[in-house]
């Protein structure tokens, strides 16, 4: 009996990984191994490091809100590599119609458009800055050069 | 002390459990992250939602999720004023490319869906290997390399946030993005979820602003009845949704 149960004892220590049972009923170690994943969206806060010329931008507008990556997509290989990646140039027409366009299910106080009747197909960034959306007088531009809200 | 035939049966098995504990090294290794300081949940503002799918596509290039399989979706409720028990939802690729326009009346809105990472997880107990698990800053996981793919869990999860990936055959569902916020970040779909509908929140961390949310809104999680200690709290949700 005792050396079936030391048999027990010393197969289940070879069979076992390591880890298992570290935090609980599970391999410790899976967590660390999920854990090192690389990531693929940089963080709003590691483009707005280099960026703040369109940092500023943004603050002028209803889009301070917007993170960058909400539109120009996963950036962290453009974070790593700045100089040989960068960013491909965004159709306006699709991008912003993603949230732009009007659908009963949106908020109400939530600005939308029917694309088709608003532009006409036009790419959006022919009239607006995406950045900066609101279309300005030239006395409101003059002010954001400037600096003023 | 006599070893007895009775006294060294009840010893090995205790020697064999601190064994196990021995070989394990210590907890906590990772230098900067403290999995005990953390306890995350997330919030969802649903008035806020405005179906735009970027937390879909944004999820599925972060966690390389295969097509036509979603780790996050978005609902969209249709209720008709006398129709509350029979709500119409949809959820067209999980809306991943949005949703086309609908001009109808009664009521509309959208529910961002994804793993409500339970503190009590129908889905962990029932692994028989133990491959999927609640991590100790309250994150349920699954290890692929000890998971068989006998879809028990996907069975077990009451909320439908888990799927067999066609190519590793092992079960999967949203991390919480923990390759992220362990280092700092925020989820994908937080991260580029343009009205601030999804905020990643630490239930441990007393500065954090989900603690005053949860003060002064009224939030449920979903299905409150199964008792699954539910971690995605949603703010404006309609009785309808399921």
């Amino acid at each position: 009996m005792a050396i079936a149960v030391v048999a027990f004892v010393v197969l289940r220590a070879a069979v076992v990984p390591r880890s298992f049972g570290q935090y609980g009923h599970y391999r410790g170690d899976a967590i660390a191994e999920i854990a090192a994943r690389p990531v693929a969206f940089a963080g709003h806060d590691t483009c707005e490091a280099c960026h703040t010329d369109v940092v500023e931008q943004k603050k002028q507008g209803k889009h301070v809100v917007v993170p960058c990556e909400a539109c120009h997509g996963a950036q962290a290989k453009h974070a790593d590599d700045p100089a040989s990646v960068k960013p491909a140039k965004l159709d306006t027409a699709v991008v912003c119609a993603r949230c732009h366009e009007a659908n009963s299910a949106k908020p109400k106080d939530f600005p939308q458009v029917a694309t088709a009747d608003h532009s006409g197909g036009l790419a959006c960034d022919t009239c607006h800055q995406p950045h900066r959306p609101k279309i300005e007088t030239a006395a409101e531009t003059k002010r954001a050069k400037e600096g003023k809200k | 002390m006599d070893i007895t035939r009775r006294r060294l049966l009840i010893l090995l098995p205790a020697a064999a459990v601190a064994w196990k504990y021995v070989q394990a090294g210590t907890p906590e290794a990772a230098p900067n992250y403290k999995m005990t300081e953390h306890w995350w949940a997330m919030l969802m503002d649903i008035p806020k939602c405005i179906g735009c799918g970027s937390c879909v596509r944004a999820c599925a290039e972060e966690n390389d999720v295969p097509e036509g399989y979603y780790r996050t979706w978005i609902e969209r409720y249709h209720v008709d004023d006398w129709k509350i028990e029979r709500p119409e939802v949809e959820s067209p690729n999980g809306g991943k490319q949005g949703f086309p326009p609908n001009e109808i009346g009664g009521k509309n809105f959208f529910v961002p869906k994804l793993c409500n990472h339970c503190a009590e997880s129908p889905c962990t107990q029932v692994c028989p290997v133990g491959a999927t698990f609640v991590t100790p800053d309250g994150v349920v996981l699954v290890d692929k390399s000890y998971c068989l793919g006998c879809r028990y869990c996907v069975q077990a999860c009451p909320y439908g946030c888990r799927f067999i990936n066609p190519k590793t055959n092992t079960a999967e569902k949203c991390t919480l993005c923990y390759h992220r916020i362990t280092k700092g970040l925020t989820t994908a779909c937080c991260e580029v979820c343009p009205t601030g509908a999804r905020q990643l929140a630490d239930l441990k961390n007393p500065k954090d602003p989900i603690h005053e949310f949860l003060r002064t809104h009224t939030v449920q999680v979903l299905k409150p009845h199964m008792a699954t200690g539910a971690k995605v709290f949603y703010n404006g949700m309609d009785g309808s949704v399921r």
